[in-house]
């Protein structure tokens, strides 16, 4: 090693001891800051219109945000080298809702959403390389390959559902087991704008709100079901108003804290045995409604890049952080390299996996019994199937 | 509760009846048992026996059900496990899957299987297809459970049968039993499975009275599901058939054998798995197969049975076509005379099987 080198090496080294003393010394423990007020439907009082955050609060929501922003990205690339297929629904620019309404819950409450899930797999326990490795279709998937994009679960977590509308009364369902078996969890119920005009939405309002469930339904109101604007669908797009004899809050879905407080408030009503509560997210997706869909047709690239630039989530978290001396610009930036080479390990991962087995092809039928023989697609295939 | 009363009144029949025969006959510990009251046991037995059970539905509390099914049920379990429900099928039933998922086990009573088609989503797409779509890690232990297909005057919309529906989806069990141990065995095994499970009544037999062996009253009694049963043995040709269709049959085979023709007379009792290999066994003995249900033709229980033996080892062993007796290719109509030619007769099954035969 040269002279110049080892220079440069001790000065590194000095440099990182340098910036991990003033992680001690020198950053903003925490700090508190002013949220946008919420609309509020049939309830006496909102959120505060302040929140405390604190230093590793901040750094944890920025770590998982950028993670499934990055995420995303990725999953866009190999869309379009064709390693995904079929459904890709992708959740960028909504960061601060997934990531928001974890930090008002606990990991051992219950949530349900439809089909733009990614992020919510992974707040709710799910690793980056098995999201990837199920979108790639690979035996290491989070449902081994045999669900795809839309149907990823883990614990607590009911997916990842296909049928628009149709995950709302399964989460009501889940918080009537909730109350049932009396452990104190709620269910967090998530749908979008498009879903909020179904009749089964408003068959469960009815039977959240008559028998106290303890359920937070959430309308994601990104502003356009699919192609469709909200006021072209809707007769009233006052999302949080739609649950009627539910009080409802709407929130601002792009500013992380915001959601946080707002779940906290829900979550409290909830698990005072008041019975379900309605929350509006507005917040925004980059992406079209799917990969097939280039989301410019319906509206203009002026209106996507106006959010980009004035209230990207991660951003605004950022600004927050730095501007209240809450983290280096040089943190933040290492933050980034580690999301970036978890994400490319990921998927690394995701397209060097094998695929499943033609052996797991019948099996998980029922769960439970014994092996079971399943016809092929012929009379002399007989396949086998166990639970 | 209710099967103590049931016991009572009918312990009183059988008793006489014992005394009027012969007295070397075996004293029956069997008793009358109506269908209905067997439901009831198995759901009162269930509900006792695992408190993760419960019953929603329509007017299954207070009302004691729409058909009294759960009679007696509210009473003594109350408002946390017997659920009236708002006339909200898709809402109500998707509930009863979350709740499932969640942990619990629910049984979802569809006042008939025609309004399970507002709900038939939450039946295929939420409770049968995702055990598969998680990869085994998202089990659904459920019971959609109600009367199906025709009744008696109630016209079109309220008298389909949902057997093929169901029983053509992987991933659900659908259960048709006839009589009153069919209905007890078989509810307790579909409550115990941790499965989804479709289980047709039918209307119709809710009041008739079977005998009911000491064996069927324990209540641990259960009949595995997937296993058809015998219900009349014979050599010239086999009937297979579910739910009231069984009766029917038997009652053809009685007016048959006083003509020489023996009939076997095989029960399905569960749709889906379907019993292949019973009927396949029946087959190699009497070389003729006819089906009878209730339901229409196309793409029917008895199309799906006839394809299986067409493709299996049993087609060798028939002497004749297969065919199939089946409900009349319309909606059901509403005047006596119409609605009693759109389902299958005693004389329709006469005829068929002397047709099978060529006699």
């Amino acid at each position: 090693m040269t002279l110049q080198s080892l220079n440069r090496f001790f000065f590194y080294k000095l440099y990182s001891v340098v910036v991990s003393a003033r992680t001690y010394a020198d950053f903003t423990p925490q700090a508190t800051f002013d949220i946008k007020k919420c609309d509020l439907h049939k309830l006496e009082e909102g959120p505060p219109l302040q929140a405390v955050l604190s230093r590793e609060e901040g750094l944890q929501y920025y770590r998982t945000m950028q993670t499934m922003r990055r995420m995303e990205l990725k999953a866009d690339q190999l869309y379009k080298q064709k390693i995904i297929r079929g459904f890709c629904h992708l959740y960028d620019g909504q960061e601060a809702c997934a990531v928001g309404i974890e930090a008002g819950i606990n990991l051992s409450d219950h949530l349900i959403t439809a089909y733009r899930a990614h992020g919510y797999t992974l707040t709710r326990g799910g690793t980056v390389r098995e999201i990837m490795a199920e979108l790639t279709g690979r035996r290491g998937g989070i449902a081994k390959g045999k669900g795809g994009s839309m149907h990823m679960y883990t614990k607590h977590f009911y997916g990842g559902n296909g049928i628009v509308g149709a995950q709302v009364p399964l989460g009501a369902g889940v918080a009537l087991a909730c109350k049932y078996l009396g452990k104190n969890e709620l269910c967090v119920c998530l749908y979008g704008d498009g879903a909020a005009n179904q009749g089964q939405i408003f068959e469960t309002y009815n039977m959240a709100s008559l028998w106290k469930l303890p359920c937070i339904f959430i309308c994601e109101n990104n502003k356009y079901g699919m192609g469709t604007s909200v006021e072209r669908a809707a007769a009233s797009t006052d999302y949080y108003k739609r649950g009627d004899f539910i009080p409802g809050l709407r929130v601002d879905g792009m500013d992380v804290l915001c959601v946080r407080e707002a779940t906290k408030l829900a979550a409290e009503h909830c698990r005072s045995g008041k019975g379900p509560i309605l929350m509006e997210l507005q917040t925004y997706r980059y992406h079209g409604h799917s990969m097939s869909d280039p989301g410019v047709s319906y509206r203009t690239r002026d209106e996507i890049q106006e959010v980009r630039s004035k209230s990207d989530p991660i951003s605004m978290l950022k600004d927050r952080m730095l501007s209240n001396n809450m983290a280096s610009v040089e943190e933040l930036k290492e933050i980034d390299v580690e999301v970036r080479k978890e994400i490319e390990d990921a998927a690394q991962f995701a397209t060097t996996d094998p695929e499943p087995p033609l052996d797991d092809l019948c099996n998980h039928i029922f769960y439970n019994d014994p092996p079971m023989e399943v016809r092929g697609t012929n009379p002399w295939t007989k396949l086998k199937s166990v639970s | 509760m209710a099967s103590l009363r049931c016991f009572l009144r009918s312990g009183k029949n059988a008793v006489s009846a014992g005394l009027r025969r012969e007295f070397h006959r075996t004293p029956p510990a069997a008793v009358q048992v109506t269908v209905r009251d067997a439901l009831n046991q198995a759901m009162d037995e269930e509900l006792e026996r695992d408190e993760r059970v419960f019953l929603l539905g329509e007017e299954v509390a207070q009302y004691d059900g729409a058909y009294k099914i759960s009679r007696g049920l509210w009473k003594k379990y109350g408002d946390k496990r017997i659920i009236d429900t708002p006339i909200t099928e898709m809402g109500f039933a998707g509930i009863a899957v979350g709740a499932a998922m969640a942990g619990l086990r629910p049984i979802c009573e569809f006042m008939t299987f025609n309004f399970s088609m507002q709900a038939i989503d939450q039946v295929i797409n939420s409770a049968a297809k995702t055990y598969y779509m998680s990869a085994g890690l998202q089990p659904i232990p459920i019971v959609f459970r109600g009367p199906n297909g025709a009744s008696a005057g109630v016209a079109a919309q309220h008298s389909q049968c949902f057997a093929a529906w169901y029983s053509h989806c992987p991933g659900l069990k659908v259960v048709s039993p006839w009589s009153a141990e069919d209905s007890k065995g078989l509810l307790k095994s579909a409550i115990r499975d941790d499965n989804p499970v479709v289980f047709l009544e039918n209307e119709l037999m809710y009041g008739v009275p079977f005998e009911m062996s000491e064996e069927a009253q324990s209540k641990d009694f259960i009949i595995p599901i997937g296993k058809a049963k015998l219900e009349r043995q014979g050599n010239h040709v086999t009937l297979v058939s579910h739910s009231r269709m069984v009766s029917l049959c038997l009652d053809a085979a009685a007016v048959l054998a006083k003509e020489g023709i023996e009939c076997e007379v095989i029960n399905m009792r569960t749709i889906r798995p379907l019993d292949a290999e019973a009927i396949e066994t029946s087959i190699m003995k009497t070389n003729h197969l006819i089906t009878v249900e209730g339901g229409w033709p196309q793409f029917g229980v008895g199309a799906e049975i006839l394809a299986r033996i067409m493709e299996g080892p049993a087609f060798n062993y028939l002497d004749a076509p297969a065919v199939r007796v089946t409900g009349v290719d319309i909606p059901m109509p509403y005047a006596k005379i119409l609605e009693d030619n759109s389902i299958p007769q005693i004389k329709d099954i006469i005829f068929s099987v002397k047709k099978t035969l060529n006699v």
